[in-house]
């Protein structure tokens, strides 16, 4: 073994990190004619298994050599792989709240339980008040979160200082984290409060202080955006992880595909979270794709996967703690597939009755409603009853109503926010055009509906 | 037709190999290949991949000597101005760089396709092995997962220079810089930024690229506000602008025209220094036309200058690197045109809504009254960047030395 020496070990080592062979497997090689070749003086072993083969042992699994699948083996039989087994759904309670399985009880406290039920009802009734104020003109446009309030058990799963990317549809987990009344009423109001300055529409949250990404429109961009800070996490050493939402339509999108592939080849602590329910806007799932749902593709990428009962809170937070750990403590992506149902319209731009049944809809409320097995839950242990239910659906109505209406009275803000922060620091052509402007508005003020807007406009 | 001299030697060693018994000979063998060697070097070997621009090294605005380098006012405040320089290319210049980011902040990373054994023109060599396959690695062929990854490294506060390894191929990833990086402040209300993010990519002709090697796509960006345009022009520039690139705190486009990567070896400055973004450099004072461009089109404007001058006697031009397109240096370039009253633009991309669209709007808007004659530009036509038309589609000398008589003529 003449080149056992160290030239040779470097090489193994550089052979390793380029194609995740693990050591043993290098042991094996039997490098009795290496094909070494040189590269800028460098000696490097090729990335494929050595052409001499050793003497076939087992003749019907003789491996490939290839090093594009180095674990794969010879066949002689023509067999189109048509689909494996459907993926089958991690579920803790049934549809009546009943542990199913005394094993994977979620094991909480009382105070824990509860918030996370408060948080859903929190998330019910702002629905209810936001849907309704869009359809009165009063805010442009509203989102609501309807059959899925349970992703909020996702954010119980997690660290504080886990980084979000999430799509639109996780509220939710922003109030759990702690995203007051007030800042999610200013921000779909555009008004002077608003932590986004008024810039994007209704909906698109964002919370530095809650480490959750501002939302944006165009879909599945945040997914290899996720890929990238958890791998900005990892070199930081600070044991988090990044988790990013995103629905059944979005994850056909190449974006999800490239952040797939890149977070797997590239150990990124990410957890992927797919709410599929059902419905991209009025596309079904059965025109979304025709394999085994998402869950099927973490698979093809190298990347462990789970699906899960998107209506169970608690089959959700079992979940995301064990994919939380996977992720941090051995930096794996996970993708997570919660199977659910879009009860409400895509959006207030949206009458669903136009593509599905009423009746069906109707339905799944009543059947299999997230509120509702939880509710049982809490109720079988004596930690909810009626009256509780009635006191905080009240007050906390109460309490949405006044921010509601705070909200609704301030001013816009000031339009200098139209020209800043597109860059760090302004630049001529915007300093140029926010003179202009000013000079335009002074010359037709009444064109303008300056009196919305915090100091009118005389501060530009 | 004559026979080329290639084709009459291989017939007679053909002849001379076929007609002899065959011997096992590994001489014939090496012979044979040593033949094919030389036949092909003195009939014209390949070009080389990045192309090959001679004149450059006689540019005068390469600076070949220390004293050349070192005497620019930009450097007076870097640190760099009396230091050490070393004879760099402009992939030298830009693998320095990388270097001193990597060593200066501990978040930096590059990452793309093919980076991590030094890239396809060598503009990462040896920074692998220097600092790690954690911080210098390649990513799959993904360019919109590559920018995604970026942005998301950018969004939690880590610099991230991405490679996109030509131009050409830098639109599956135009969704994530233009909707994405661009508005990620500003849409935050500045709660997040991507301002370490730093998108390097090779750009512009080399003579044999065609449709997909060759393309400038400055304008398509230059056109979203949150966005910065670099173009760098030879080995200092490069590394100075580069440096300021990745520490800018806004996303960065540094766009590096490839066929300069070897065509001209500067002294640059060894030290750590930055150059101006945002601002272009007036290359040559003159007071009769003023000549605008960027990147490796201002090798091509020297040429025309200097043979427009030789036939114009008492003409003289001045000619400015813009090295910024967006934001950029309109009031360098208005003050020039307010003294001279003529501006000709140019550059590869095509004519229609090109970057001198808007560098001719501009100074018409400001310099109106004071112009003599229209504006001119120079550009590419208006079709795919063609094979093996391609002299006929850049702005070559001819076509610059044209515009700048036209206008003097008006």
């Amino acid at each position: 073994m003449k080149y056992l020496n160290q030239n040779f070990l470097y090489s193994i080592m550089l052979l390793n990190m380029n194609v995740n062979i693990s050591l043993r497997a290098i042991s094996k090689l039997h490098v009795k004619q290496a094909s070494n070749f040189l590269i800028n003086g460098r000696r490097f072993i090729s990335t494929s298994r050595i052409l001499c083969q050793e003497p076939i042992k087992n003749k019907s699994k003789e491996k490939v050599s290839f090093p594009g699948a180095t674990g794969s083996y010879f066949t002689n039989e023509i067999r189109f792989i048509q689909s494996i087994d459907p993926i089958p759904t991690y579920r803790v309670m049934d549809r009546q709240g009943k542990i199913t399985d005394p094993s994977q009880d979620p094991q909480v406290s009382e105070n824990f339980a509860v918030k996370i039920y408060k948080d859903m009802i929190t998330l019910n009734i702002l629905d209810l008040i936001l849907y309704d104020a869009q359809r009165q003109g009063r805010i442009s446009f509203y989102m609501t979160n309807f059959g899925e309030e349970a992703c909020i058990g996702s954010a119980a799963g997690l660290d504080n200082e886990d980084m979000i990317f999430g799509q639109y549809r996780e509220a939710g987990t922003l109030l759990y984290r702690g995203f007051t009344l007030d800042e999610l009423m200013n921000q779909c109001y555009s008004n002077e409060n608003d932590l986004g300055k008024g810039r994007q529409m209704p909906v698109h949250y964002g919370s530095k202080k809650l480490n959750f990404q501002t939302i944006s429109s165009p879909l599945a961009t945040q997914i290899p955006q996720a890929s990238g800070a958890a791998y900005a996490l990892k070199r930081a050493g600070n044991k988090n992880c990044v988790m990013c939402y995103f629905g059944e339509g979005a994850a056909s999108e190449g974006d999800f595909h490239a952040a797939l592939n890149i977070a797997a080849t590239m150990k990124c602590p990410v957890i992927f979270f797919c709410r599929n329910n059902g419905f991209a806007i009025s596309t079904p799932a059965l025109e979304q794709y025709k394999g085994d749902g998402i869950a099927s593709r973490g698979i093809g990428y190298g990347i462990d996967t789970i699906r899960v009962d998107g209506n169970d809170v608690w089959a959700i937070y079992n979940v995301t703690k064990a994919a939380r750990k996977l992720a941090v403590e051995e930096n794996r992506p996970v993708l997570i597939e919660a199977l659910t149902y879009r009860i409400g319209h895509h959006s207030t731009s949206d009458d669903s009755s136009a593509y599905r049944p009423k009746k069906e809809v109707e339905d799944w409320k009543r059947l299999d409603n997230p509120l509702v097995r939880l509710r049982k839950w809490l109720e079988d242990k004596n930690w909810w009853n009626e009256n509780f239910e009635n006191e905080y659906r009240s007050s906390i109505r109460k309490e949405i109503l006044t921010a509601f209406s705070k909200a609704e009275k301030l001013h816009k803000p000031s339009i200098t926010e139209l020209f800043n922060d597109v860059y760090d620091h302004p630049t001529p052509n915007i300093i140029a055009q926010r003179q202009k402007l000013k000079q335009l508005i002074e010359k037709y003020p009444n064109n303008y509906p300056l009196e919305k807007f915090k100091n009118k406009g005389k501060d530009l | 037709m004559q026979t080329s001299r290639f084709t009459l030697l291989y017939r007679n060693f053909a002849n001379n190999i076929y007609s002899k018994p065959l011997s096992r000979n590994r001489f014939i063998h090496k012979a044979f290949f040593h033949a094919t060697k030389k036949i092909l070097q003195t009939s014209g070997a390949p070009p080389p991949a990045e192309g090959y621009l001679p004149g450059v090294a006689q540019s005068k605005f390469i600076k070949s000597t220390q004293e050349e380098a070192l005497k620019n006012s930009e450097l007076m405040n870097t640190g760099v101005a009396n230091g050490e320089t070393k004879k760099m290319n402009m992939f030298q210049a830009i693998n320095d760089a990388m270097g001193i980011a990597l060593t200066t902040d501990e978040t930096a990373v590059i990452f793309g396709e093919d980076v991590a054994f030094g890239g396809v023109f060598r503009c990462t060599l040896g920074l692998a092995e220097m600092f790690g396959r954690d911080r210098v690695f390649n990513t799959p062929l993904s360019e919109q997962g590559i920018v995604g990854f970026g942005i998301g490294m950018a969004a939690v506060g880590h610099t991230a220079i991405a490679e996109i390894q030509f131009a050409d191929y830098i639109f599956p990833a135009f969704d994530q810089l233009v909707n994405e990086a661009a508005k990620y402040r500003y849409r935050s209300g500045g709660l997040f930024n991507v301002g370490g993010l730093t998108v390097r990519s090779p750009c512009s002709a080399v003579g044999h690229g065609g449709h997909y090697h060759s393309q400038s796509p400055e304008a398509y960006f230059t056109h979203t506000p949150g966005l910065i345009v670099v173009m760098p022009r030879s080995p200092i520039q490069a590394k100075g602008l580069l440096l300021a690139s990745i520490r800018d705190r806004n996303p960065v486009i540094f766009l590096e025209p490839k066929i300069l990567y070897r065509a001209a070896v500067e002294e640059v400055p060894v030290g750590d220094y930055e150059l101006p973004l945002g601002k272009a450099e007036i290359l040559k004072s003159g007071k009769d036309v003023t000549v605008v461009g960027y990147g490796s089109q201002l090798y091509t404007l020297e040429n025309a200058i200097k043979l427009a001058e030789k036939d114009i006697p008492g003409l003289s031009c001045e000619l400015i690197d813009l090295r910024s397109l967006s934001p950029w240096d309109v009031d360098t370039v208005a003050n020039s045109v307010n003294k001279t009253g003529r501006l000709v633009i140019s550059h590869e991309a095509p004519q229609t809504s090109g970057f001198a669209a808007e560098v001719a709007t501009s100074i018409m808007e400001r310099c109106f009254l004071r112009l003599e004659a229209p504006i001119q530009r120079v550009c590419g036509l208006d079709t795919p960047f063609p094979l093996i038309f391609e002299k006929f589609y850049v702005p070559d000398m001819t076509k610059c030395y044209d515009a700048i008589k036209e206008v003097v003529n008006y």
